[in-house]
């Protein structure tokens, strides 16, 4: 009798003990949001809304905008993403739906999955040594062109378009899977009636397969540029720390994320100090809601999927 | 979705053919194109490092601004301990939650917590080094290896629940249902039974979260903080692999751009090796992690 | 895997057993004097097995990090405002460790050596004079051949010392300076790309003709770069060297919080500066012991005493004999719970 009782307590502690470890996690989020929160009070005090709006960025006067950080983060993003597209699409139909065992495929799927380890500091130290240089070259050839003269250019090397390169490299691994993975959802039965009828493998590509598996594409985007917004490190050795807004892609900028790894150490408490974590509480709001968003709407595709 | 230009002209069934030609082959050389960059990568570290890999390289510390030789002891033995602090921090809360998440799956408290999983795996790495400067550095009053380890045990945390989660859900319901029926009481059942019965799938996915946090820079800027000399003190600051290539790229001495070259190959070399043993215990035991 | 395990964690146990027992002092700040303390620290640790780790994270990282305790000392080469002084909650001590000169260097074709007036470098900061055969600039510098390239300005993009002493001389010498920019360890630049640290600094020269930035002397000469002469008070171009920077420190102030830019001495060079480190005056805080602070102060004493030998060699100026004797002054004001603890 004792013992099975025991058994019983021990059942009851265990179930406790894990339950515990779960809500653990719950807390752990609400006690980083509320620190975050917290933490950015006296910069949403000193600017409200006028934070996400105002351009001056000055630690002597003590005036905060975030508006060249959000447009820096969004046109390094954005470009990435029109830069990876084509290639991750490419991918994902070569391991989703061309060849999914061909050798060819079987070597691209492991270089793309090596590519995936590669950290963020070995692409920025990469991209400093590698692709600077090449992107100098470039913007000195374009220096040259008489119609160019006064776009402003300047062969700095570090900029947008370097960052938004090595952002482009680093996402094709993370939106190709998802791409991949939302193609091989699209019903068979729907493609083989395709191919029946005598489509082409690019006519069922591209009003089958594309079609169907559109909103998870779109939302694979999503899910891209939720990784795209929070890459710092590779970014911040790339972007070339001109807390401005960019006027064109060849000039240097400053993410959210490249702001904070910059000034962070070195912010005094207080209103500067605040307003870089406004700036990771606006990164955090972004990422999240983006981040849902998108496997909100994989989730859905999922669930469908099972059912057709 | 309607495929109404089907038509039996032989010309534009020949036109059709090539076009789908042409893209097949649009197909493949665009794949192809995106795996250069990683050669490029690789050729360069190696071509840049592999003269820095001189056993001296492995045991000595970093000499002084503007000497030459010495060696990234310290940062090696930074990484190794980051990641100890951070598994050990990680693991045993990260697979109570999976767990309870695998055995509550359509409890209130389990969407709760799955959503709190997903949010985590969203937060972006340089504001969990915000967080952990506020709640762990400033009350400490010391940068410290632990505060580093604590960042990134909270960016292995969501991927330890997920895999753990994921793995014991594939265990047949039938097992647990013999085990419980035998009369061994629910704690023993998950422990003895159902836990093993799912240990290579939750290896496989601590190897995987290992790999993804051995690289981080961004959180330990603010935690680890960096340490010219070998420590083991998880209560100092510590230096790591990543923290040390980012210090050294960007600093004007080719010296120490040489021992970071050195430094990316064994930290890209460590990676791989981790992703790879990963890969190794899914494909043995029939699991694929690969999405 | 598993022996893999085992030797990393052997290793670890190794090392534990070996460094427990070691003091270890943090410091963090200041990357204009980096080279010189990284060598300093380094000799000390071989003298006295204590660990000195300090991390090149900017001035302004470095009065952050002392003001919120998580470091021993602070590196700065600007010193606290008294706003950045109520901050720190107690009382500090400044303590000078070195001169240095903070230098415009630059990359060019063939790298000529070439003049600058007070008005050309407000001007290239200000983003007026963008090409480097701009008509100002040739006028200065008449038989050097200057490729018709554009002026690329490299700045600091982290609060710094360098920083600080840079604008504040700017702030000196150019009115519009002063006025639209203003002098301050990270201000809102009006032109250039912004580099972590003095190494980012020095870092991007070396990598972009047509580049010029500034940087203190031993970046631009450990690199090989070429320093532009500065035009003075006098009116003379004068080279940075240690000859040249040490004129411009004369009578320090008893709290040896002083500018030392655009300087008197006809011969001096005028955009240099004092490093500082910063400690607190009551060492009993946060619940330090004695021994560590004993520590601290030792070396902080050994830093301005027997440590300065290195700085000639790392074209870093010594303190001159005056300086010295009111750094050791200020030094033995240091206490814990009232008691001195220089010995």
């Amino acid at each position: 009798m004792t013992t099975v009782k025991t058994f019983n307590q021990r059942d009851q502690l265990f179930k406790n003990t894990i339950m515990l470890n779960a809500i653990g996690i719950v807390v752990l989020l609400a006690v980083i949001f509320g620190t975050i929160v917290y933490s950015s009070k006296d910069s949403i005090a000193a600017f409200g809304l006028g934070f996400i709006t105002s351009k001056t960025w000055d630690p002597i006067g003590m005036t905060f905008g975030a508006l060249p950080f959000i447009a820096g983060t969004l046109i390094t993003s954005i470009l990435a993403l029109l830069i990876s597209l084509p290639f991750s699409l490419a991918i994902a139909l070569l391991l989703g739906e061309y060849s999914p065992k061909g050798k060819i495929t079987g070597f691209v799927r492991s270089m793309i999955e090596l590519m995936a380890g590669v950290p963020s500091v070995i692409f920025g130290f990469w991209g400093l040594y590698y692709l600077v240089p090449k992107i100098r070259d470039l913007e000195m050839w374009l220096m040259q062109i008489p119609f160019l003269e006064n776009a402003g250019i300047l062969p700095y090397g570090v900029g947008i378009l370097a960052a938004s390169l090595i952002l482009a490299v680093m996402i094709i691994p993370y939106s190709s899977s998802v791409a991949r993975e939302v193609i091989t959802m699209v019903p068979r039965a729907l493609k083989e009636a395709a191919y029946s009828l005598g489509s082409t493998r690019f006519e069922v590509i591209s009003k089958i397969v594309l079609p169907y598996a559109r909103s998870g594409i779109i939302a694979g985007v999503l899910l891209s540029f939720g990784r795209a917004i929070g890459e710092t490190m590779a970014v911040t050795m790339l972007i070339g720390n001109a807390n401005e807004l960019p006027q064109n892609i060849f000039a240097p900028a400053n993410t959210m994320a490249s702001v904070i790894a910059n000034e962070f150490a070195e912010a005094q408490a207080g209103v500067h100090m605040s307003s870089l974590f406004e700036i990771g509480l606006l990164l955090f709001l972004i990422s999240v809601v983006v981040n849902l968003i998108g496997r909100v709407v994989i989730h859905s595709m999922n669930k469908q999927g099972g059912q057709s | 979705m309607s495929i109404h230009s089907i038509e039996l002209d032989p010309r534009q069934i020949r036109r059709r053919k090539q076009f789908n030609t042409f893209f097949s082959a649009m197909i493949m050389t665009l794949a192809v194109l995106s795996v250069i960059p990683l050669f490029l990568i690789l050729t360069h570290i190696v071509k840049e490092g592999f003269a820095s890999l001189k056993p001296e390289f492995f045991t000595s510390l970093p000499k002084p601004v503007g000497e030459t030789g010495g060696g990234i002891a310290n940062a090696l033995v930074g990484t190794f301990m980051l990641i100890g602090i951070a598994t050990i921090l990680a693991l045993p809360v990260g697979i109570g939650a999976g767990l309870f998440l695998a055995e509550h799956p359509k409890s209130k408290i389990g969407e709760l917590v799955r959503l709190s999983v997903e949010v985590l795996q969203g937060i972006p790495s340089i504001v969990i080094g915000l967080i952990v400067y506020m709640i762990c550095v400033k009350p400490i009053g010391n940068f410290s290896a632990l505060s580093g380890g604590i960042a990134l045990a909270i960016m292995m945390l969501p991927f330890i629940v997920r895999t753990t989660e994921e793995t014991l859900r594939l265990i047949p319901t039938t097992l647990k249902e013999a085990s419980l029926a035998l009369g061994a009481p629910y704690y023993h059942t998950i422990l003895q039974v159902i836990l093993p019965a799912g240990l290579n799938g939750i290896i496989t996915g601590v190897l995987v979260s290992i790999a993804r946090i051995a690289g981080e820079t961004a959180p330990l800027l603010f935690t680890a903080f960096g340490n010219p000399y070998m420590n083991a003190n998880p209560l100092k600051p510590i230096a790591s692999l990543p923290h040390l290539i980012f210090t050294y790229a960007i600093s004007p001495y080719d010296d120490w751009h040489a021992l970071a070259w050195g430094a990316a190959i064994i930290l890209l070399g460590f990676i791989l090796m981790l992703n790879f043993g990963a890969r190794m215990i899914a494909s043995k035991f029939g699991m694929d992690h690969s999405a | 895997m598993k022996k893999m395990f085992t030797t990393a964690l052997a290793t670890i146990a190794l090392a534990a057993a070996t460094t427990f027992a070691q003091t270890e002092i943090l410091g963090a700040g200041a990357t204009f004097p980096y080279p010189l303390y990284s060598k300093m620290f380094s000799s000390y640790n071989q003298l006295t097995k204590v660990k000195v780790n300090y991390q090149s994270i900017g001035s302004g990282g470095g009065v952050q990090q002392i003001t919120a305790k998580t470091v021993d000392f602070g590196g700065t080469d600007a010193f606290l405002s008294e706003k950045e002084e109520t901050a720190m909650g107690a009382k500090s001590v400044h303590i000078p460790t070195c001169i240095g000169s903070v230098v415009l260097a630059y990359n060019l074709p063939g790298n000529p050596v070439i003049k600058l007036t007070p008005a050309l470098i407000a001007d290239m900061y200000l983003g007026k004079i963008t090409k480097w055969n701009d008509s100002k600039i040739v006028a200065v510098n008449k038989g050097v051949k200057l490729p018709p390239i554009n002026i690329i300005v490299v700045r600091r993009s982290d609060g710094s010392g360098t920083t600080s002493i840079f604008t504040d001389y700017l702030a000196k010498v150019s009115p519009e300076w002063k006025t639209k920019v203003g002098a301050g360890k990270s201000v809102d630049w009006p032109a250039g790309i912004g580099a972590k640290g003095n190494e980012g600094v020095a870092g991007n020269i070396k990598n972009m003709p047509g580049a010029i930035g500034y940087t203190e002397f031993a970046y631009a000469k450990r690199n090989n770069m070429p320093a532009a002469l500065v035009q003075n008070k006098s009116g003379k171009f004068i080279a940075p060297n240690m000859k040249s920077t040490s004129l411009a420190a004369k009578a320090l102030p008893a709290n040896t919080k002083i500018n030392l830019t655009n300087t008197d001495a006809p011969d001096g060079y005028p955009i240099s500066g004092l490093t500082w480190v910063v400690i607190y005056q009551d060492q009993n805080y946060g619940g330090r012991n004695q021994a560590k602070a004993a520590e601290v102060v030792k070396l902080i004493k050994w830093m301005i005493t027997d440590g300065q030998k290195y700085a000639a060699p790392l074209d870093y100026s010594p303190l001159p004999k005056a300086a010295q004797t009111i750094a050791l002054k200020n030094l033995s004001t240091v206490t814990f719970g009232g008691k001195p603890l220089m010995k």
